[in-house]
């Protein structure tokens, strides 16, 4: 099946562009990756990294240009030509099937069989095989989805390299792997390398690309910037500056904000993902942040509070009045409103437009008579917002999935000011979005709590925690173990209360 | 900044013509096929057939003017060919009873708002597949049929019943005029109600909607409650043509509303449909079993053509979005 691939092959971009409509995605991208090295790509989201990566595996057709492996010239039309010709991308969400076996979906396509009758035992066997050195602890009899996401990226990334390709890309490989998973795929990343294959790395993580990357290109707007071929030589600013297109000395752009009084009161909560009542409250004006591991019910502690998951004991209070909160209509009604950490899942209307995205929350509140749509009135709103929050969109009536992850968090954003707004919670609101797009979002969550909003931000983002907080929590387990003001508030103390540790 | 500005003002012109033909596309197919009718069949233009045609679209077209919200929200509705039969038995029945035309139509109407009730809060409150809750009260509501009517057709006696049926204002026919008001109501329902654009965001995308705080299960329960109700009303509007409510009548027209709707455009998986759509799906559906009639061919031979045209239209759709 796969096509004379010398290990000597290296991966070109000819003239590469691609457009949808109403948005260019990618215009003339022309540079070479060498075989035995691992390439970065970087730039902004919306930059075409993710759009470049999907023409490489042959999801998407380019509009013009082609690619090069070794002296062969290619148009992928379908997945299955680019994984023909020695291709694997592993994309940010993974392409497996959660209810099937971890060997099903190692084997899927080609499951051995006599006549159509699968051999469990074989398949077993190979799938062992195939994980040997990667992930030799996964069980390939367990089900996909009992895995956690580290492990399902590392049986994505053995499926890769069962196919023995000779070009694999990562798109964002360890926006969720914990800080051991991404030991180990630093490890297996080396080892393709050394192989001599060609690696292309998609991050947005400074120290990994450093750490392991031996040339960066760098994209803006769907252009090609330029490509560092010498990474010592390179600095850490210089490679942000090129990127941004600006120097940002400080994106979190933190400055004093008067509180104006306590806002929220949260006594003794308990329910799904708390271990531990948990208390706290948050002030008018003031930005708390919840740091925390991932699975330290930071996000079940923001579910509670939205009214999307019940509460088992305790209670909310906010201005002095205690909170129903039996749905996510209840704690609309009273002004405390969600941004989802699963943008695309929980946050957009995909096939909506920009305009239908913003008014789908205020519409009820402005219908006359209760039912009938004020038109005039949401086309006004849309614009204000998109103007208000800088929303890059080539019209209000641009379907949303075509705008990159930054313009839709502010889409959400921009429908929640659309509302009466007491206390915003936010959870993850910079994941996956680029520098420039981040740095437009903490400056809207400043001005937001200066107007007097109580502002809870969860996130896992060490910096960006500290950067734009007033007082840090940290939670662990199901519990707040710590809290920390701005002032001290240091790396090391955070992780510290972060870490697990056994209870007596 | 301007190169952003500059990158995202790609080609407009090309777009907006795509778009016009997305949305219209099926719109001109249907007027292309009555033009063709016209110019190649005898007497397709004829009062006679044209009256024929309006009233074999207007029960389908009234049904479906609600699936389309069904279908938008993401789910379907099996029961309504089944509520279409009650509803006239139902009717007949109870004017046979209390020589009432009003209790009959409202005693009908109430049976369908009550189906359609329970299709939508077994599915929105108890979280069953709508295939399932619908294909249940499919097969009850036809058993009720058959048990209000002890098997036989009902006959009406009382003519102003007939009135919704065989009626006509200014030349028109009732139920031409009924389906015509269907389409303008509900295709104003869908646009400029927030009812009806929860109901294309629940079928976008339900777990963004719930967030954005629509109150997602109440309007389900109101889609399928409607649903209910127009159903009825067909069925209602049905029996006074037939001057008789019968049982077994409406069998497999759940599937040929959902054909139309479908054919015209209407996504199966939500989040994507129009009035239009509708318009044009019952219309061409109508139309080309018109012709065929006039053609004097054989029923066996309209099942396969209509079948081919259905998976003909998705097919093309399919490609369409690539």
């Amino acid at each position: 099946m796969l096509q004379h691939v010398n290990s000597g092959d290296s991966l070109r971009f000819n003239g590469i562009g691609k457009t949808f409509p109403g948005v260019r995605a990618l215009s003339e991208i022309s540079f070479e990756a060498r075989p035995g090295s691992v390439h970065a790509l970087m730039g902004e989201n919306g930059a075409g990294k993710s759009t470049l990566l999907k023409i490489l595996g042959g999801a998407y057709a380019p509009s013009s240009g082609d690619l090069k492996i070794g002296p062969r010239t290619l148009v992928f039309r379908s997945a299955g030509e680019s994984i023909a010709s020695g291709v694997a991308v592993i994309h940010q969400e993974l392409h497996l099937v959660p209810e099937m076996s971890v060997a099903e979906n190692l084997m899927l396509g080609h499951m051995p069989s006599r006549f159509g009758v699968v051999n469990r035992r074989a398949m077993q066997q190979q799938a062992r095989e195939l994980l040997k050195g990667l992930a030799d602890e996964i069980d390939p009899a367990t089900r996909l989805g009992n895995l956690s996401l580290g492990q399902r990226q590392l049986v994505e990334i053995a499926k890769a390299m069962s196919r023995n390709a000779h070009v694999i890309a990562f798109d964002e490989p360890t926006s969720s792997l914990s800080a051991r998973e991404i030991e180990r795929l630093m490890a297996i990343i080396g080892r393709l390398r050394d192989e001599g294959r060609v690696v292309l790395y998609v991050s947005h993580r400074m120290e990994e690309i450093f750490r392991i990357c031996d040339a960066v290109t760098v994209f803006k707007d769907g252009r090609f910037i330029r490509t560092f071929e010498d990474m010592g030589a390179l600095s850490h600013d210089e490679l942000v500056t090129c990127m941004v297109g600006r120097d940002i000395q400080d994106i979190y752009n933190y400055r004093p904000r008067e509180q104006q009084g306590e806002a929220l009161r949260v006594e003794g909560l308990l329910g799904h993902g708390l271990q531990v009542p948990v208390s706290f409250s948050v002030s008018r004006g003031e930005v708390l942040g919840f740091f925390g591991l991932v699975g330290a019910g930071r996000t079940e502690l923001l579910r509670l509070l939205a009214g999307l998951a019940p509460h088992k004991a305790g209670t909310v209070q906010l201005d002095g009045q205690t909170l129903k909160l039996r749905s996510a209509r209840d704690a609309i009604a009273s002004g405390v409103l969600l941004c989802p950490e699963d943008r695309k899942k929980e946050g957009i209307v995909p096939l909506g437009s920009v305009a239908e995205n913003i008014n789908i929350g205020a519409r009820g509140r402005n219908a006359r008579l209760g039912c009938l749509v004020q038109g005039r009135w949401e086309r006004e709103n849309a614009d204000r917002q998109i103007r208000a929050l800088n929303i890059k969109t080539p019209s209000p009536d641009q379907q949303i999935v075509y705008l990159s992850g930054g313009n839709q968090q502010k889409v959400i954003l921009g429908r929640w000011l659309s509302m009466p707004m007491k206390v915003l919670l936010l959870d993850e609101p910079t994941r996956g979005i680029d520098i420039g797009a981040k740095a437009e979002i903490y400056q809207i969550i400043h001005d937001l709590a200066a107007s007097g909003i109580a502002v809870i931000v969860v996130s896992s983002d060490l910096m960006e925690v500290i950067g734009i907080s007033d007082r840090i929590l940290v939670m662990s387990e199901g519990a707040i173990t710590g809290e920390v003001t701005r002032d001290q508030a240091e790396e090391s103390c955070l992780l510290q209360l972060a870490l697990p540790r056994t209870r007596g | 900044m301007s190169a952003q500005q500059n990158a995202l003002a790609a080609p407009r012109q090309g777009l907006n013509m795509r778009r016009f033909l997305d949305d219209w596309v099926m719109v001109l197919a249907a007027l292309g096929i009555f033009a063709l009718s016209a110019i190649f069949i005898d007497n397709f233009l004829s009062p006679l057939n044209m009256r024929g045609l309006g009233l074999a679209i207007s029960t389908v077209g009234i049904a479906a003017c609600t699936m389309l919200f069904c279908l938008a929200s993401g789910h379907f509705d099996l029961s309504v060919g089944s509520v279409i039969a009650c509803a006239g038995v139902v009717a007949a029945v109870v004017m046979r009873d209390t020589e009432s035309v009003m209790l009959g139509v409202s005693a009908a109407l109430a049976m369908g708002l009550v189906v359609g009730l329970i299709n939508g809060i077994v599915i929105a409150k108890l979280r069953i597949n709508a295939l399932i809750a619908t294909l249940a009260t499919m097969q009850i509501v036809r058993g009720l049929a058959y048990i209000f009517s002890d098997g036989k057709a009902v006959g009406v006696m009382q003519e102003e019943f007939f009135l919704y049926g065989n009626g006509s204002l200014l030349g028109v026919p009732v139920p031409i005029l009924i389906t015509i008001l269907c389409f303008v109501f509900f295709g104003w329902l869908l646009n400029y109600t927030t009812y009806g654009r929860n109901t294309m965001a629940i079928g976008g995308n339900q777990e963004a909607a719930l967030l954005a705080g629509v109150n997602v299960d109440r309007t389900k329960i109101i889609i399928f409650a409607v649903h209910g109700l127009v159903g009825a009303l067909a069925g209602v509007v049905l029996a006074s043509r037939m001057t008789s409510g019968q049982p077994m009548i409406g069998q497999g027209f759940e599937l040929t509303v959902i054909s139309a709707c479908v054919l015209g455009g209407v996504s199966l998986s939500g989040g994507i449909g129009r009035i239009r759509h509708v318009i044009a799906g019952v219309l061409i559906l109508a139309i080309i079993e018109n012709a065929m009639n006039l053609k004097n061919i054989d029923t066996f031979y309209q099942y396969v053509i209509r079948g081919t045209i259905l998976l003909l239209a998705v097919i093309i759709d399919q490609l369409k979005q690539r």
